[in-house]
């Protein structure tokens, strides 16, 4: 198989899987301006609630219907968003709107703390694997070398991801009235838009798509603590570097990273790390604001 | 006495919380403050196993009696054994102040603890400072008395040259063929550090062997889809990786998914702790270190130590529902060790608890029995253990249930751990001299 085809399969699947992550994070900074630390915590939560679910429903005879585990996975996504969205949003963050963004990143980053023992609490520190639903869907065979087919339902999951949040912003009622709410939710509000649902339903989008992000990963790996930590350092440099807030930035954000990082480790392994935030450099040089986010007028 | 157990290990953490005033041991108790990893990555694969084997092995000799000679006498030396524990997590800088918290709050009569080669490169010059006899445990660093000399600090497992020397020397006595390998290696110190070590021990055994590419995923990566396809697209007869816990059971879910064992042998430095977990998933056919003769090597050497080895992993079988890997064998062997030495200075001063000095002199030098082997503290002028090691060959065992360790070479520490004087490196890129084999 040629280099460069291989290098774009691998940039591929790791820039799928980047951007499932990173879109939740873009979304709820978009929407209510907050930078949410704690969305490498929803992640990790949405990878142990999946492998406790998917491993439910193998012990409850999943096995005669191994494929139900995708609905699992899914549904574990859900379950979290509807527990601790509204949680966190209407629990703590509404708190916080309109005030200094470095707070608002402290408040974040101290319920991301938090999380991390609540789930050290509630699944302890041994790890948790589901592999059935990795396995599931074969191989497939890529010139001499062989992928597993979950790697590309997880492409699937990030166009379907990406389609459905960008026709919902831009082709439905409701999604224009969540950019009306971007725009300005003082004038949004005064129109009569009732702005704390919507602050509420896109955090908790954002948490569902955190959630799924960790959900579609644990079938991979091991589930164990400390997973959410380099989740959330890779994701904000997607983020960034397509603009934070814009949801194509995300998916160009989440390509360039990717594919860059294939390339590294193809052909210079040792930069693998460094490469990441070279492409950041080099984006903020050019475009302070990152690739796709708009300029915007500051108040004084 | 420890019992009931978690209560007796709440009370001490409550004790090194600091809820209650210094408590001196009194003479007919021996004090010892454990760390380690109790929280964080480290604390599934080490930190935990080996606390479990600390309170079990704990236990047995505060009841006296339930050990082979010659650890059938209760405790140390007769005095009860009382535990502090605290847990590693938070680097280095809080662990040095933790440790003074456990020498100067708790007054305790020895450290034993450090998963953590930066906590263990940190605390032995405060340990000196506060004239504190103290017990490096787990980590594999040989910078710790290549690059300083400590008084009141001992090592009671060998360093980590070991595994990769142990990990070549086996290719060469299986015959196995190595015109090329690559490596995947956590993007840390051990990482590299290993890496060096088995390339350093390769270029003397396998001189004309290639290095197809050397991989350093960031520690904690998960994802290794992109390095797995570098791996297959080099297409080395030989993958090397010292990966530990979740990274390395991530890199082995992903690697047998997209075949790579079958393509490349697999040698993994420092990977039995995964098995428990992964049972099954791990592949038949990997070649497997355990930093010592840990785990499943030790259950299958038999000899004289067969009675000591089987005691205590029966024991851990029934109390924790699984069996003992690498961590739990080294506190044992660092237990034992200070038992001994406990033991040997209160022969020489009359039969009161030894002072730090006592047991500095009892310990330097020292060598003494373990599941793992024999040990001996014959580097760093006494202070650094050397010990045997093993290599095998994974092999699931259907109607078992269970998985098994054949094809095990055994080795001599003396093959496989530099002599007194010279620093790894030196050893390795010098061809091994002194090293003795046969």
């Amino acid at each position: 198989m040629d280099l460069v085809a291989t290098i774009l399969v691998d940039g591929l699947i790791y820039a799928g899987w980047l951007f499932i992550v990173s879109v939740g994070l873009t979304l709820v900074f978009g929407v209510l301006n907050i930078l949410n630390i704690a969305h490498g915590s929803l992640y990790a939560i949405g990878a142990y609630a999946s492998a406790s679910l998917v491993g439910a429903y193998f012990a409850a005879g999943g096995q005669a219907f191994p494929y139900g585990s995708y609905v699992a996975l899914i549904l574990a996504a859900v379950l979290v968003a509807l527990v601790l969205g509204p949680l966190l949003e209407r629990g703590l963050l509404r708190f916080f709107y309109g005030r200094d963004e470095v707070l608002n990143v402290l408040v974040t980053y101290a319920v991301f703390l938090i999380l991390e023992d609540v789930m050290k609490l509630i699944w302890g520190v041994n790890p948790y694997f589901v592999y059935e639903p990795y396995t599931l869907l074969g191989d497939v065979e890529i010139g001499p070398l062989f992928y597993v087919g979950y790697d590309f339902a997880v492409i699937a999951a990030a166009i379907v991801v990406g389609l459905a949040v960008w026709l919902t912003l831009n082709r439905t009622r409701i999604g224009k009235v969540v950019l009306a709410v971007i725009h300005d939710s003082e004038m949004s509000q005064t129109m009569g838009v009732n702005v704390q649902r919507i602050y509420l339903g896109a955090f908790m989008a954002g948490t569902f798509l955190a959630a799924l992000g960790g959900a579609l990963t644990a079938p991979m790996i091991s589930v164990t603590p400390g997973l959410g930590v380099n989740v959330i350092i890779v994701a904000f440099a997607v983020v960034i570097i397509g603009g934070l807030g814009s949801v194509p930035g995300a998916a160009i954000g989440a390509l360039l990273v990717g594919i860059s990082r294939a390339a590294s480790v193809h052909l210079l392994p040792e930069a693998e790390l460094f490469i990441i935030y070279f492409v950041m450099a080099i984006v903020l040089l050019f475009r302070p604001e990152g690739l796709f986010a708009k300029t915007q007028v500051r108040k004084i | 006495m420890m019992k009931p157990r978690i209560g007796g290990a709440l009370a001490a953490m409550t004790l090194a919380a600091g809820m209650a005033g210094p408590v001196a041991a009194a003479d007919d108790t021996f004090k010892i403050g454990v760390i380690t990893f109790l929280s964080g990555q480290a604390a599934e694969s080490f930190g935990v196993p080996a606390w479990n084997g600390g309170k079990l092995l704990v236990d047995m000799l505060n009841e006296g009696g339930r050990l082979p000679a010659p650890y059938d006498q209760q405790g140390f030396g007769g005095m009860n054994i009382e535990v502090v524990v605290v847990d590693e997590a938070g680097g280095a800088t809080k662990q040095v102040q933790e440790f003074r918290n456990l020498v100067q709050r708790e007054e305790v009569d020895a450290v034993v603890g450090y998963v953590s080669s930066g906590d263990c490169l940190a605390v032995p010059p405060v340990a000196d400072e506060l004239k504190a006899f103290t017990i490096l445990y787990d980590c594999g660093t040989p910078r710790v008395f290549e690059d300083g000399s400590y008084d009141y600090v001992f090592r009671t497992a060998a360093h980590a040259t070991m595994d990769n020397v142990s990990l070549a020397r086996y290719l060469k006595s299986r015959n196995f063929d190595v015109p090329s390998f690559a490596g995947l290696n956590q993007d840390y110190a051990w990482g590299q550090d290993s890496w060096a070590d088995f390339t350093g021990a390769m270029t003397q055994l396998y001189p004309d062997a290639e290095v197809k590419t050397a991989l350093f995923p960031k520690f904690g990566a998960g994802q290794y889809g992109t390095e797995i396809s570098a791996l297959l697209r080099e297409n080395p007869a030989l993958v090397h990786s010292s990966n530990w816990g979740g990274d390395l059971q991530g890199f082995l879910i992903q690697a047998t998914a997209r075949g790579l064992h079958e393509r490349a042998q697999l040698a993994l430095a420092a990977g039995d702790h995964v098995i428990p977990q992964l049972q099954d998933k791990m592949p038949d056919g990997i070649f497997l270190g355990a930093r010592g003769v840990n785990g499943l090597a030790a259950q299958a050497r038999g000899g004289e130590l067969k009675e000591l080895t089987d005691t205590m992993w029966e024991a851990y079988e029934a109390e924790y529902g699984t069996f003992p890997v690498q961590a739990p064998f080294r506190m044992w062997q660092a237990l034992f060790g200070l038992k001994t030495a406990v033991e040997k200075a209160m022969a020489e001063n009359g039969g009161t608890k030894p002072t730090s000095e006592e047991l500095a002199a009892a310990m330097k030098g020292l060598s003494w029995d373990a599941p793992s082997g024999h040990i001996e503290m014959a580097l760093a002028d006494g202070h650094q253990a050397i010990q045997p090691n093993a290599i095998g060959t994974t092999k699931w065992n259907a109607d078992a249930g269970k998985m098994e360790l054949v094809d095990v070479e055994y080795y001599d520490a003396r093959c496989v751990n530099p002599p007194e004087g010279i620093k790894s490196q030196d050893w390795l890129a010098q061809g091994f001299p002194g090293a003795q084999c046969d």
